[in-house]
């Protein structure tokens, strides 16, 4: 019986550090969104992703990236390292595998499945 | 894929030496991880001649550079150096030469100084306009940089390829306006130029000599060394910022519209003139009347272009003045310029925005961004998909030939590359109102952008005997590109033949002379090293 309060204590602190994890991993991501993907993607005038994006959708999803409910983090991931149209591949020099896990994770924060996953 | 004329051993050994000094994270070698490093928008994409790199490596500091530099000439391994690899329209991250080792300097991203009362900066080449920019601004420093259309390039890159701006006077070559440079050779010795090379200077981002001969022009689109610091002038923020567009209704009236620009650019009343036409620009006639016009085969007359410029009360030229500086004083700058063209039959002047800075959010929206320093992407606005392209590109080419500021030049120019494009059966991007570009503070470039596509092989060629035969074309005019993609610096290069060559002669003495293994940029800008010259050039 002494086993099961230690057990959900050990589960408690694991839901928590994942808990933990994640915010970490949504806040790098959202700073790799704002260096990398926001000048393009963002809100605003002047925003060419933004421009494509709206175009292509038409109003049936939305234009700005971070805003999406549908961005699985392989499609981010695709997207960042084969290019799309006149926007090019990032290198790992620009955009790690590190970083590109956390900015995947962030844009899928919204996603209809837990986590994107 | 091995560099041309390497053993397998001896990359091999390469890559342990390389990974010895920047770490096994910093060199890249699985394909996955090239193919990052090849041109987002070669006109060669898919074909046979697409440049491909070997490897990837990637210092930290100017001392690694040095390091792995040196492991390069003593293995003769071709190196590329890249700073943030976004030369996009000019050849983006990929080296002339296939199965070169790309060396990217992106981790070098350090703001080293920016001093607001003596007005310059020094940077790594990593550090793109982005970075300088939000560097001063989170310090508060009273000094505006000048930035190029994508503010994601680098500073030190953009200068290197010659590169060009938006804001007052000379800053707006990015060249011109550098001061002092920190250089790795071939043989990897780290030198500075100019002040630099005195130990513990105290003005190397202000006097640009130094004592003795000049060396820094040797190292802008050329393959003599690996730059890795360099210093900039920086305009001291301005207090203002006001526009005024002058308004002509004919189209001969561009010659007195440039004499009066020149007039007040080069005595420093204003910052880049920008000529337009309010027939048409990048985006083409919104008038139905007008694009029937343009449409009709032939094209319209001069005359009939001037009517429907008189009936629509819209002019046929424009130029839009741009004055920096006190309030007071951009006031009168602006009453002062309205003197200027005041004697050209119909002017018409329009005042246009005024900013007292900190611009406002609303301000900032409506500005021409880059024109007051900020940088951006806005520029990508051109070939994405939008509502009026719903067939995006994949890239594009810049052609970028030098006319005389003059208006005289411009209206030939018009009508030379009209011909161009007619007797290449190509619908053509000049009309009887195209403009050129004025990044140049003493020139004009007559500028168009064609598109590329991954998957159109066939227009890709069609594009490429196109920007062939303009640059044969532009040069039988005394017309020569500043800057121009791999694909064509051959024969860019080429037609810069005054006396049998003897530029050209001159680079390549200075070649073998300080990279007698050529392994820095080989082929970049027509310079090839003396084992590949006669292959390359045939």
């Amino acid at each position: 019986m002494k086993i099961i309060p230690a057990l959900i204590g050990a589960l408690g602190l694991f839901a928590m550090d994942a808990a933990a994890a994640d915010a970490g991993q949504i806040e790098e991501g959202k700073q790799v969104y704002q260096t990398w993907c926001w000048n393009c993607h963002g809100e605003g005038v002047g925003k060419p992703g933004t421009q494509a994006l709206a175009a292509k959708y038409k109003g049936s999803r939305p234009a700005i990236l971070d805003q999406r409910t549908d961005l699985a983090p392989a499609a981010t991931k695709l997207f960042v390292r084969k290019g799309i149209s006149i926007m090019p591949f990032f290198r790992k020099t620009e955009i790690t595998d590190a970083q590109l896990d956390a900015l995947a994770f962030y844009l899928a924060r919204n996603a209809t499945k837990p986590n994107g996953k | 894929m091995l560099p041309p004329g390497v053993t397998s051993n001896t990359f091999a050994d390469a890559i342990r030496q390389f990974q010895g000094i920047v770490g096994r994270d910093w060199v890249f070698t699985s394909d996955e991880d090239v193919a990052l490093y090849k041109d987002a928008y070669s006109p060669f994409w898919g074909e046979k001649d697409e440049i491909l790199v070997s490897a990837a490596v990637a210092p930290d500091t100017a001392e690694e550079v040095s390091r792995v530099v040196r492991v390069a000439n003593t293995l003769k391994i071709p190196i590329y150096p890249i700073s943030t690899g976004k030369n996009l329209g000019y050849g983006g991250s990929a080296p002339n030469l296939s199965g070169s080792v790309v060396l990217d300097l992106k981790r070098m991203n350090r703001v080293i100084e920016v001093d607001d009362k003596r007005h310059f900066a020094i940077v790594e080449p990593g550090v793109s306009y982005f970075d300088l920019y939000r560097h001063i601004q989170e310090r508060g420093l009273r000094v505006q940089i000048d930035v190029p259309d994508p503010g994601w390039g680098s500073v030190i890159g953009n200068a290197m390829d010659h590169g060009v701006g938006y804001g007052f006077g000379g800053f707006r070559d990015h060249f011109y306006s550098h001061c002092g440079m920190e250089v790795v050779l071939p043989n990897g010795e780290i030198v500075r130029t100019g002040m630099g090379a005195l130990p513990g200077a105290k003005t190397w981002g202000e006097y640009h000599y130094g004592v003795g001969p000049y060396v820094d022009g040797l190292f802008g689109q050329s393959n003599f060394g690996v730059v890795t610091k360099m210093g900039f002038h920086l305009l001291p923020a301005p207090e203002s910022y006001l526009t005024g567009t002058v308004i002509v209704p004919r189209r001969s009236d561009i010659i007195l519209l440039v004499e009066g620009g020149n007039q007040l650019e080069h005595a420093g009343v204003i910052g880049m003139p920008e000529y337009g036409s309010p027939l048409g620009g990048f985006g083409g006639a919104a008038d139905p009347e007008l694009r029937a016009l343009m449409a009709r085969p032939g094209g319209p007359s001069v005359a009939e272009l001037e009517q429907h410029a008189e009936k629509t009360n819209r002019g046929f030229f424009s130029l839009n003045l741009q004055f920096y500086g006190g309030q007071k004083v951009v006031r009168a700058q602006w009453e002062y310029a309205q003197e200027v063209f005041a004697g050209i039959r119909g002017v018409k002047f329009n005042e246009g925005q005024f900013i007292k800075f900190p611009a406002t959010q609303e301000q900032l929206d409506r500005a021409h961004k880059v024109a007051i320093g900020v940088p951006n992407m806005a520029i990508f606005q051109i070939g994405a998909r939008s509502a009026l392209n719903p067939s995006p590109t994949d890239g594009h080419l810049w052609f970028s030939p030098l006319i005389p500021k003059s208006g005289e030049a411009i209206l030939e120019a018009q009508d030379v590359f009209m011909k161009a494009f007619r007797d290449m059966n190509m619908p053509s991007l000049v009309s009887l109102s195209s403009v050129p570009a004025t990044w140049m503070h003493r020139a004009f470039v007559f500028i168009m952008g064609f598109p590329v596509y991954r998957t159109n092989i066939e227009q890709n060629k069609k594009t490429r005997e196109l920007f062939k035969h303009l640059i044969q074309v532009a040069a039988d005019h005394g017309w020569g590109e500043y800057r121009t993609p791999p694909a064509f610096q051959q024969q860019v290069t080429d037609t810069y033949s005054w006396n049998n060559h003897a530029l050209r002669r001159f680079h390549e003495t200075l070649k073998d002379a300080v990279d007698p293994n050529g392994i820095i940029a080989a082929g970049r800008y027509g310079i090839w090293p003396k084992q590949m010259r006669r292959q390359k050039k045939a």
